[in-house]
């Protein structure tokens, strides 16, 4: 079974990032109905509660969890098996990690499928950041049909958007950035491609797969070789995207914290668990920890952290 | 060799200056031989009739920047004697598709003048230019010492194309066509040369898309001893590659093909020999889908290379680490903001000699990925790091997602001798990240430190202030590019009325409207172009320029019918052709 291609609060949908680029060719003649999409998603997203992804410990701290206990990203205690994991949760060992996306980083959200910046880095001061992504979308409207602009737009730090400010509309400025047709149509084939074909390749180099989350504005990459097992992998993950909460923590007046506190565990109410999962060499959608290290690194293509309800239909 | 001039005998007409100081045309010719630069012969022409006269009749090398600004009749009638052509067409905007299609440039008009003009003709150097396959063919045919051909980010010709060069052009030295958007209609063009020929200097066909027979390059290769530039594309496998380098050692510049095997090599080992018995390499590009097991076969050619283009690579930080070690004696290198800021510090520890440094974008395009371990691509601290290692610097070219202006300030300040700075923030309009403040102030610092600069792209939120430095201090300032920047008319004609050496200049989406261009009425003329697209331009502003200035061809590109008066592309640039004659209706000559 296919994953569904369109989350609806956040507009995030399963394609890649050649896809993307495609799509972005539409003109900026669009970019008014695209605008009234991001405000309605914007909106829908500031629905803290509803919106905020979390894993959680099922049948453990959050009241509200659903019922697809079965479900998990195996970052869970061994404790928690019910239905799922064959090898993986059984390879973790009592830790209960639990991330949590807050929904106020929604508003990145919907700037994120046009290019938000948000850095991983958490260095750069991932909430000053944040901060500035909400005038943003106003503005990368305007910005959308290439017209000039006066006001400074806050959008950016090292992370993704390149263009940051017409990111809401999802059209892509004619000539923007100045990099010439010839590269532009060399490098929509190759150096993305070096990392797909790295990542059917045994042995060589590295084997970088993208990681995506549902709900997340943008995706990361690993390098699966820089790991061992499953429980660096899901430790390596949980760190990535915990830093989200990091952000979100502070915007909810939360204290932030590295890694997450059993107290904060407390403070989220509405979780839903989520779910690792890969694409293996054949397209197909798997749940992560079913198969041997050796024979997932050999075959995964790509990771998804997919919410539970959505991964309900995957078996083995 | 130059076909003298008879010389005027009615000497005891001229005064007795002309007589006291005339020397004989013929040494005036000899001296002039060795005066190649086409500034210089532009300078040397000027002096007098003499030795304007002296100037055209030794001139082999013709240099038109704009192929608009002459036509090849006036060519042919003041220079008899060229070997040599450089011709450049299209806006450099066309590159990034604000010039449409069809736009011009088509070389053919010039084949024609100048087959009959110059039968000897060897070498045409074109860039932007638009070629057809019959051109080719023509060109082929009609220039029986035709050596070298290259053809830069030109469009409208096919592999069959190659094909007529191949087969005709017995002579031939160079075969050039990189960047070109060429139709790949096969590989077959290259089995057109006759096994006589042996003549190839220098072949690059890095950017076709297409595979080619690998038996007839070998077999070229292996008869053309003076092979000494050889660029492949990513079909040639890594195997034959080392196979090509083992029939020619004496290669001093190679583009290898794909850098990875899907089943292992012979061996090793002789990979690293045939590198090894190439000791003449100064330049190495290509190295499409490298995989790094196989990068330390090249550390053997590394210790001479100046020259080092790994802007199709995607290698990550500590593998250009591991490579630039062996590589201390580089001069220009080219890389993808793939090795990020580490990779670029890498740069700055192995590298002290560096001139050239161009960062390209990996994933320009792509929002949403974001590398393992931070942020994705190049940053400021980069490109401080790289300034602290490589004083030499004076070229860069680097795409960022964010900057400061204390970052632009330090890494003037450790290199103050840039030439040609063009920094590319790719978040539109973006502020210093860290104070939020227009990036004005390091432009600023970059006009005021490097005297020298003669080319500047910016980028970023830039106020008039911005430009108002660039006007007051860029004294060797050739060439600007800008977008999405200013605040008034004012910006826009701080630089024109500031910047005396300014030749190019090109806008896109800024504030600046007629005032602005009326303001420049003066510098036009001393200018190759101007380009101005989704600024403030009127129909009026425009037709106003034109008829003040009869000598410009002032051109607006009209693609929809919307607004008849605002002109949303203007191209200005002198002229002595007069208006084209080939414009196609979307171009309005006013």
């Amino acid at each position: 079974m296919s994953p569904p291609l369109e989350h609806d609060y956040i507009g995030l949908s399963e394609i890649s990032t050649m896809e993307s680029s495609d799509k972005f060719s539409s003109s900026a003649s669009s970019s008014a109905t695209v605008a009234e999409d991001a405000d309605d998603r914007r909106r829908q997203a500031l629905n803290l509660k509803e919106t905020e992804l979390r894993l959680g410990l099922p049948g453990s701290e959050s009241p509200d969890r659903k019922e697809k206990v079965g479900l998990t990203l195996g970052l869970l205690p061994k404790s928690f098996v019910s239905g799922a994991k064959r090898g993986f949760s059984d390879a973790i060992d009592g830790r209960a990690g639990e991330w949590g996306f807050a929904g106020g980083a929604g508003s990145e959200g919907e700037l994120g499928k046009g290019g938000v910046s948000f850095s991983p880095r958490g260095e750069g001061g991932a909430g000053g950041q944040h901060s500035g992504q909400g005038s943003a979308g106003k503005d990368a409207v305007a910005k959308a049909a290439g017209q000039e602009k006066k006001a400074p737009a806050p959008a950016q730090a090292s992370g993704g958007s390149d263009r940051g400010i017409a990111p809401a509309a999802k059209a892509q400025v004619v000539g923007w950035p100045p990099i010439r047709s010839y590269r532009k149509n060399t490098m929509a084939t190759n150096p993305l491609k070096n990392k797909e074909d790295a990542e059917g390749k045994h042995g060589f180099g590295c084997l970088y797969v993208k990681v995506s989350m549902d709900g997340a504005p943008y995706l990361r990459k690993v390098d699966l070789k820089t790991y061992n097992n499953y429980k660096e992998l899901s430790s390596a993950l949980e760190k990535m995207f915990s830093c989200f909460t990091i952000g979100q923590c502070g915007s909810h007046g939360i204290p932030g914290r590295d890694g997450l506190s059993e107290s904060r565990l407390m403070d989220l109410l509405n979780g839903s668990e989520f779910v690792l999962t890969y694409e293996d060499k054949d397209g197909d959608w798997m749940l992560v920890g079913d198969v041997p290290w050796e024979m997932f690194t050999d075959s995964c293509r790509r990771l998804r952290i997919m919410k539970g309800s959505d991964a309900i239909g995957l078996v083995t | 060799m130059a076909i003298k001039k008879k010389k005027e005998l009615d000497t005891e007409e001229k005064s007795p200056e002309n007589r006291i100081l005339s020397f004989p045309d013929e040494v005036l010719e000899r001296v002039l031989i060795f005066v190649k630069c086409h500034k210089d012969r532009s300078a040397v022409s000027l002096v007098c009739r003499d030795w304007y006269n002296a100037e055209r009749w030794s001139r082999t090398h013709v240099f038109i920047g704009n192929c608009y600004s002459v036509s090849p009749e006036m060519v042919a009638r003041r220079f008899p004697n060229i070997r040599s052509v450089t011709l450049k067409g299209k806006p450099r905007f066309y590159d990034f598709n604000l010039v449409p299609p069809n736009w011009g440039a088509d070389l053919h008009p010039w084949l024609v003048v100048f087959a009959s003009a110059y039968p000897f003709l060897e070498e045409f150097r074109l860039k932007r230019m638009t070629v057809t396959d019959e051109s080719l063919d023509f060109l082929a045919r009609s220039f029986p010492e035709f050596k070298a051909l290259s053809l830069v980010s030109c469009d409208g010709f096919s592999t069959d194309g190659l094909a007529s060069i191949a087969t005709y052009c017995r002579n031939l030295t160079e075969l050039d066509i990189q960047e070109s958007g060429i139709d790949d209609l096969g590989g077959s063009w290259l089995s057109c040369f006759p096994d006589s020929f042996t003549s190839l200097e220098a072949l690059n066909f890095a950017n076709l898309h297409s595979e080619v027979n690998f038996d007839a390059l070998e077999r070229l290769v292996a008869r053309c001893k003076s092979l000494k530039v050889l660029k492949v594309n990513k079909h040639v496998t890594l195997e034959q590659i080392r196979r090509l380098l083992v029939r020619s050692p004496q290669l001093t510049e190679l583009g290898t093909g794909s850098f990875s095997q899907d089943q292992k090599l012979r061996s090793d080992a002789d990979l690293e020999s045939a590198f090894s018995n190439c000791k003449n390499f100064n330049t190495l590009s290509g190295l499409w889908e490298v995989s790094s097991v196989y990068l330390p076969a090249l550390y053997p050619v590394c210790a001479n290379l100046t020259f080092l283009n790994l802007s199709y690579t995607a290698l990550q930080s500590t593998e250009l680490a591991k490579l630039l070690q062996n590589c201390p004696l580089l001069r220009r290198l080219w890389v993808l903001d793939t090795v990020e800021d580490k990779g670029l510090e890498a740069v700055a520890s192995s590298c002290h000699l560096l001139e050239e440094l161009r960062v390209f974008p990996a994933d320009p395009f792509d929002q949403e990925v974001i590398m393992e371990g931070g942020g994705s691509g190049v940053t400021e601290s980069g490109f401080v790091a790289v300034s602290e290692g490589c004083p030499n610097l004076h070229y860069v070219l680097y795409f960022c997602r964010q900057m400061t202006n204390a970052a632009v300030a330090t890494v003037v300040r450790n290199c103050p001798n840039f030439t040609h700075f063009r920094l590319c923030i790719m978040n539109m309009c973006q502020p210093d990240y860290l104070t939020n403040e227009p990036m004005d102030e390091a432009f600023g610092s970059v006009v005021k430190t490097c005297s020298k600069l003669q080319r500047l792209a910016v980028s970023g939120l830039l106020t008039d202030r911005a430009f108002e430095y660039i006007g007051t201090y860029a004294k060797n300032l050739e060439t600007l590019s800008v977008a999405f920047a200013g605040s008034s008319d004012r910006g826009m004609q701080c630089v024109l009325e500031g910047c005396p050496k300014l030749r190019k200049l090109e806008i896109r989406d800024c504030p600046f409207g007629n005032a602005a261009l009326l303001s420049g009425l003066e510098r036009y003329e001393s200018m190759r172009s101007l380009w101005m697209s989704a600024c403030n331009l009127t129909m009026n502003g425009c037709q106003l320029l034109a008829r003040k200035m009869p000598r410009l061809n002032v051109e607006v590109i009209k693609e929809d019918e919307s607004d008849d008066m605002h002109a949303e592309k203007v191209y200005v640039y002198r002229s002595v052709a007069g208006p084209r004659r080939d414009a196609p209706p979307f171009v309005l000559t006013l």
